[in-house]
């Protein structure tokens, strides 16, 4: 009787080890994206965790504001209308209405704050998080804290992460950047091929998506309508690692490592909303806040100087 | 007056444009092209009893494209190869032209209601993530309405044809989507679920403003 425990113990300590994104026990679907499996082993497996379902959202006030937050998630334009500065909504980068793992889901943010930034210097509450997403990704403004797009947003959050461990890194949290590293440096031209075979039929030569009766069904990858340079996408680790899971749309983990940080490299390398820290000059904006290989701000790309025509 | 003057001048080659394409719709071309409209409707609107696709207001490339696949065999169809092997390069594309520019008939701005199904409904506009299925209107716009070239609208396409389509996809016997998306979609719904999302996107309005923006 004792040692049946130990043993099932040890049989699940390995499964753990050798397949990651097992099925964890109790949890009532297997991890969704298969991309987990490949953390290596030297790293501690991260807790998995799954979500309740949609059709769980409680009835009431509380539902109704869990409810009215998937509906800002999903219709950011619509639904938060005077902070978003362009077309975007949240789930265009954080799919299944933030619920899909390696997408940075919003289940595997909820535990982690409050958090430190170095982007900002100081302990940020998850509503000031969510603020950043409205003034860079949406190139937008901050609602207010206490507002009903905030509150909304937290009460989504915080409904899908019922269950779940606080202060943990779970699996599938975030974008699958550890030990996500291009074989060579990422090129340009090989990038604009990738984009042309795998990525224009949605998002379009042009990169500036598709659209019907005014609203984006395939997003503006740069250009005025797309995320501004102070947005986290612009940075490479996190697009490639973001496209490499997630693109083409289903098609998740079929382009090379290469071929996905190629094309973010070619995403990232076009002009896009200026980043509204703006210090008066391109490179002191880059001195500032994008002093690292990850940042093309400021850089030159075919002989343009990325950030210097941005649009304000 | 030079607004009439004007509205004339822009219908004259267009009627005389659309000659060709209007009588091939309406008696065949006299080559082994049958009637478009005996099976897709007078109005294009396509016909629900028998499951033949409305083609009235479709985009113009995606329809030329379908012909060409159609004739190519790269989309294969017992009905459809014959005919659109008789239509020459030019008819191809002139029918794709006509069809695109046909106003949508209005019944499909009404349709019968489908039988409420939350399956059908979820698919089309959640989709199920664990199975790395999008939703439908991710691609096919909100209300299936569709978008460019590409992604061809839903909404007020007969259940029995979406649901063939899908089946087609499945089983390989339509491959001619780009990226494979749709094969590799198709493969992951039930017969149960194939049904529960065409009778959906059947029984979705179709606004008279159209498919295009």
């Amino acid at each position: 009787m004792k040692r049946l425990p130990v043993a099932l113990l040890a049989t699940l300590t390995l499964a753990a080890c050798s397949h990651p994104a097992a099925e964890t026990p109790g949890a009532t679907k297997p991890a969704p994206a298969a991309s987990v499996a490949s953390a290596p082993v030297k790293h501690p497996a991260a807790p998995a965790f799954a979500p309740p379902a949609d059709s769980d959202i409680p009835a009431g006030p509380l539902g109704d504001e869990i409810r009215l937050g998937r509906a800002i998630f999903t219709d950011t334009p619509a639904q938060a209308h005077d902070y978003v500065g362009n077309g975007l909504s949240c789930s265009n980068c954080h799919l299944d209405a933030g619920r899909l793992a390696n997408s940075a889901p919003l289940w595997g943010a909820w535990g982690m704050y409050p958090q430190y930034r170095k982007k900002n210097g100081h302990v940020n509450s998850f509503g000031e998080r969510l603020q950043g997403c409205f003034r860079y990704s949406m190139n937008g403004k901050a609602p207010p804290l206490d507002s009903d797009i905030i509150v909304a947003l937290e009460s989504y959050a915080w409904w899908m992460s019922k269950g779940a461990p606080n202060g943990v890194k779970l699996a599938g949290a975030g974008y699958p950047k550890q030990d996500f590293k291009p074989p060579q440096p990422p090129d340009y031209a090989r990038g604009a091929v990738v984009y042309a075979k795998d990525c224009a039929l949605c998002h379009g030569a042009d990169g500036q998506g598709q659209q019907v009766n005014d609203r984006n069904v395939f997003p503006p990858l740069w250009g005025p309508q797309s995320f501004n340079w102070g947005a986290g996408m612009h940075e490479l680790d996190n697009a490639a690692a973001f496209i490499k899971a997630n693109m083409p749309l289903s098609r998740g983990g079929t382009l090379s490592d290469q071929d996905a940080w190629d094309v973010a490299m070619y995403m990232d390398a076009h002009e896009r909303p200026q980043d509204p820290r703006y210090a008066g000059d391109v490179a002191a904006t880059r001195a500032k806040y994008h002093d690292t290989p990850m940042s093309l701000y400021g850089t030159t790309v075919n002989g343009h100087l990325l950030g210097s025509e941005a649009s304000k | 007056m030079l607004r009439t003057l004007g509205l004339l001048a822009l219908l004259i080659p267009l009627g005389a444009g659309a000659t060709d394409a209007a009588s091939i719709a309406q008696q065949g071309n006299g080559k082994g092209a049958a009637p478009c409209m005996a099976c897709h409707g007078p109005d294009g609107g396509g016909n629900s009893a028998t499951g033949f696709p409305r083609l009235a207001g479709l985009d113009a490339a995606y329809l030329k494209q379908q012909l060409d696949d159609f004739a190519s065999g790269a989309r294969a169809n017992p009905v459809m190869q014959p005919n659109a092997s008789a239509l020459s390069e030019d008819e191809r594309a002139a029918l794709a032209k006509y069809y695109s520019a046909l106003p949508l008939p209005a019944r499909l701005a009404t349709p019968p209601a489908a039988k409420p199904d939350a399956d059908g409904e979820r698919l089309a506009a959640r989709g199920d993530w664990s199975r790395d299925l999008p939703a439908c209107v991710q691609c096919h716009a909100p209300g299936g309405v569709g978008v460019g070239a590409n992604f061809p609208p839903l909404a007020g396409q007969p259940a029995a044809y979406i649901a063939s389509q899908l089946r087609a996809w499945q089983q390989g016997t339509r491959h001619n989507d780009p990226l494979q998306l749709m094969q590799h979609v198709a493969k992951q719904l039930t017969p149960q679920e194939i049904d529960a999302v065409a009778g959906w996107f059947a029984a979705q309005p179709l606004p008279a403003r159209g498919n295009g923006p």
